[in-house]
């Protein structure tokens, strides 16, 4: 699954954290190191509990450092060198290569198609993916089933389902012939590579696959509102769509916010889809290039290995830019009660 | 965030055990709708496997007729195709393996030890999903074939057994914090030590997020695409998704066996997601709500 699925953790870090020191101060009766300080085993037991503590937690984290940090940390090195990739970077260009990316032209149609793909899934799949939450909030037969059909896209291969949509979007191919049979033939399009259209395609697909995991969401947040309020709200003389506006949808806000949060993160790496569907190629041609596709198209495929690290950088560096900003002003406000709600409930 | 929160979300039934009611045939009309535009171009890929290229051709949004089985015999009759499923077998399953036992053991240590450096520790790894792996792909390549493990499934398993860490922390900490210290003090008086705790108790009384994290960690295997893209380039090393691609891109003109390819590949995800769907969608909901 990409990485849509894992990245909540930013918002959630401080407030774990807090919860960590809470537990501190509150005395746990089984934990190791309760023993009075005058108790002659104690240095024996603390270094028990340390092998413990290092044999438990050694694995994970040798794991953890030397493939996730050790090479974000190398990226930030070797994208200050010219370096085909063999043998040890020796050709120190300083930031000449951040130099290239800045005025490279591909570069910025690159990010501004990230621009408009962010921006645009949040307006596409945030009010689908809240009108289909709603409708099937509502009490009727066969929700679940309708739950796990909707869900279905998101679970497939990024593979899968870009091989079906370029071979159902060519020009020759199921979208047109069937816009032909029902007499709408003069819709049919070169969906892939008229760079007119091409972004808008990339658009629907990208909603049709991830719409899923918001309605999901959704309707999680959804559950969590107490059925009471819609009541007291329903004997007022409140219509259902007053309710929605006044009573569900502010109450649903931190569900929406974090969502949000997930969609932009996973739009600036967006990479699978459209790699897979244009290529490396035609995806600059077509107007669908993102910046992770500079990133492999310019970086491995081109043999320019601190060039493409360079590229990895500036991509991480937009993506906590843009986390941090949006931390900053829009989760903060709601962070702990978002993050906290059920069990403050 | 108690082992309570990650709940399936599910709907609310009406008080006592009627069922539900039906409700308007305009919401029926609808979800219909929507459910035929997300399945379309799933049953597209199926159906469109049983058709021959001529058909096809003459008339690409048609149905089989007559239906052939050839496509579909075709790549089952591979050993390709059959290289392939292994290869996503295995890295799918020890890539669970590793990220459930280290996962559990590092979370346990930050759910139940007190120690200094443990609000640090906790940090590191929930920092760890400020990274997703597109970000660190280059210097990862650069890191797996320094290791020298190039075209071989560890060179995979590794890396996604690391950025899978992040978030089955995040998942499992509750739980096992969740677990009340009485039975703790129950166990140890009655002799037995942390680490005996830890393999009769919290590896039992966790199953449930266990269950959730191990099979995210198996679906973001068995669909990974840029990495294996990174780092197996031989064709005996491919997993499914490079194995799609290879074969559109080698049969690109034999489109009804490109569709037979890429639909007995999607075959295993599915059966997967429909006996744990509770789980995943429950355990996706977890992970963002908390």
């Amino acid at each position: 699954m990409s990485v849509r699925t894992s990245t909540p953790a930013p918002t959630r870090g401080p407030a774990d954290d807090a919860r960590v020191g809470d537990d501190e101060s509150s005395p746990t009766p089984g934990r190791a190191d309760d023993a009075a300080p005058s108790n002659p085993r104690r240095g024996r037991r603390d270094w028990a509990k340390s092998a413990e503590i290092a044999v438990l937690v050694g694995p994970a984290l040798v794991v953890f450092l030397g493939f996730v940090i050790f090479p974000v940390v190398m990226a930030g090195y070797y994208g200050f060198f010219r370096w085909k990739g063999f043998g040890p970077p020796t050709d120190f260009i300083g930031l000449q290569n951040y130099v290239t990316i800045f005025q490279d032209p591909t570069f910025h149609e690159a990010l501004w198609h990230n621009a408009v793909i962010v921006v645009m899934s949040l307006v596409l799949q945030g009010p689908i993916a809240l009108l289909l939450a709603l409708l099937l909030n509502r009490p009727m037969r066969g929700q679940s089933v309708i739950r796990v059909l909707i869900f279905v896209p998101y679970v497939l291969a990024e593979v899968v389902v870009g091989t079906g949509w370029s071979l159902m979007l060519q020009s020759d191919g199921a979208l047109n012939g069937l816009l032909e049979k029902i007499g709408l033939g003069a819709l049919a399009q070169d969906w892939l590579s008229n760079p007119q259209l091409a972004i808008w395609t990339l658009l629907a697909i990208i909603t049709w696959k991830y719409v899923g995991f918001a309605v999901i969401l959704f309707l999680a947040g959804l559950q969590g509102i107490p059925q009471e309020l819609t009541e007291a709200a329903q004997i007022d003389g409140a219509s259902y769509w007053q309710i929605q506006r006044r009573i569900t949808l502010p109450l649903l806000g931190p569900t929406l916010r974090i969502w949000a949060f997930l969609s932009i993160i996973g739009s600036l790496q967006l990479f699978d889809l459209v790699y897979i569907i244009w290529g490396q190629y035609i995806a600059s041609t077509a107007g669908t290039s993102t910046m992770a596709t500079y990133m492999v198209a310019n970086g491995r495929n081109a043999g320019n290995y601190g060039y493409g690290n360079a590229v990895a950088v500036v991509l991480f560096l937009i993506s906590l830019l843009v986390a941090l900003i949006y931390q900053r002003y829009v989760l903060r406000r709601d962070t702990a009660g978002a993050l906290t709600e059920r069990s403050e409930r | 965030m108690t082992a309570s929160t990650i709940a399936i979300p599910r709907a609310r039934r009406p008080r006592g055990n009627a069922p539900l009611p039906w409700g308007s045939p305009a919401i029926y009309f609808g979800a219909f709708v929507v459910i035929a535009l997300m399945l379309a171009p799933i049953l597209y890929i199926i159906v469109g496997g049983f058709r021959t290229n001529s058909q096809i051709t003459a008339d690409p949004s048609g149905l089989p007729s007559p239906w052939v089985t050839e496509n579909y015999a075709g790549v089952l009759g591979s050993t390709t195709f059959w290289g392939e499923v292994a290869n996503s077998t295995v890295a799918a399953v020890v890539t669970t393996i590793g990220v459930v036992a280290l996962g559990l053991m590092a979370s346990y240590v930050l759910a139940r030890y007190r120690f200094r450096a443990r609000g640090v520790l906790y940090a590191v790894f929930a920092a760890g999903l400020m990274f997703p792996m597109t970000v660190a792909i280059t210097p990862l390549y650069i890191v797996v074939r320094n290791l020298g493990l190039m075209n071989s499934l560890a060179g995979i398993i590794l890396p996604q057994i690391a950025f899978a860490l992040p978030a089955t922390i995040i998942i499992l900490v509750p739980f096992l914090r969740a677990i009340p210290d009485e039975i703790e003090e129950a166990a140890s008086i009655d002799g037995c030590s942390r680490l005996g705790f830890f393999w009769r108790m919290v590896v039992p009384l966790a199953l449930p997020g266990v269950i959730t994290v191990g099979i995210l960690a198996f679906i973001a295997s068995w669909n990974s695409y840029i990495l294996p893209l990174f780092i197996l380039n031989n064709e005996a090393s491919f997993t499914l998704p490079l194995g799609v691609q290879a074969f559109a891109s080698q049969y690109s003109v034999d489109t009804a066996k490109v569709l037979a390819f890429t639909s007995l590949s999607m075959i295993p995800a599915l059966i997967f997601f429909s006996i744990f769907e509770r789980r995943i969608v429950g355990g996706l909901t977890g992970a963002v709500k908390g």
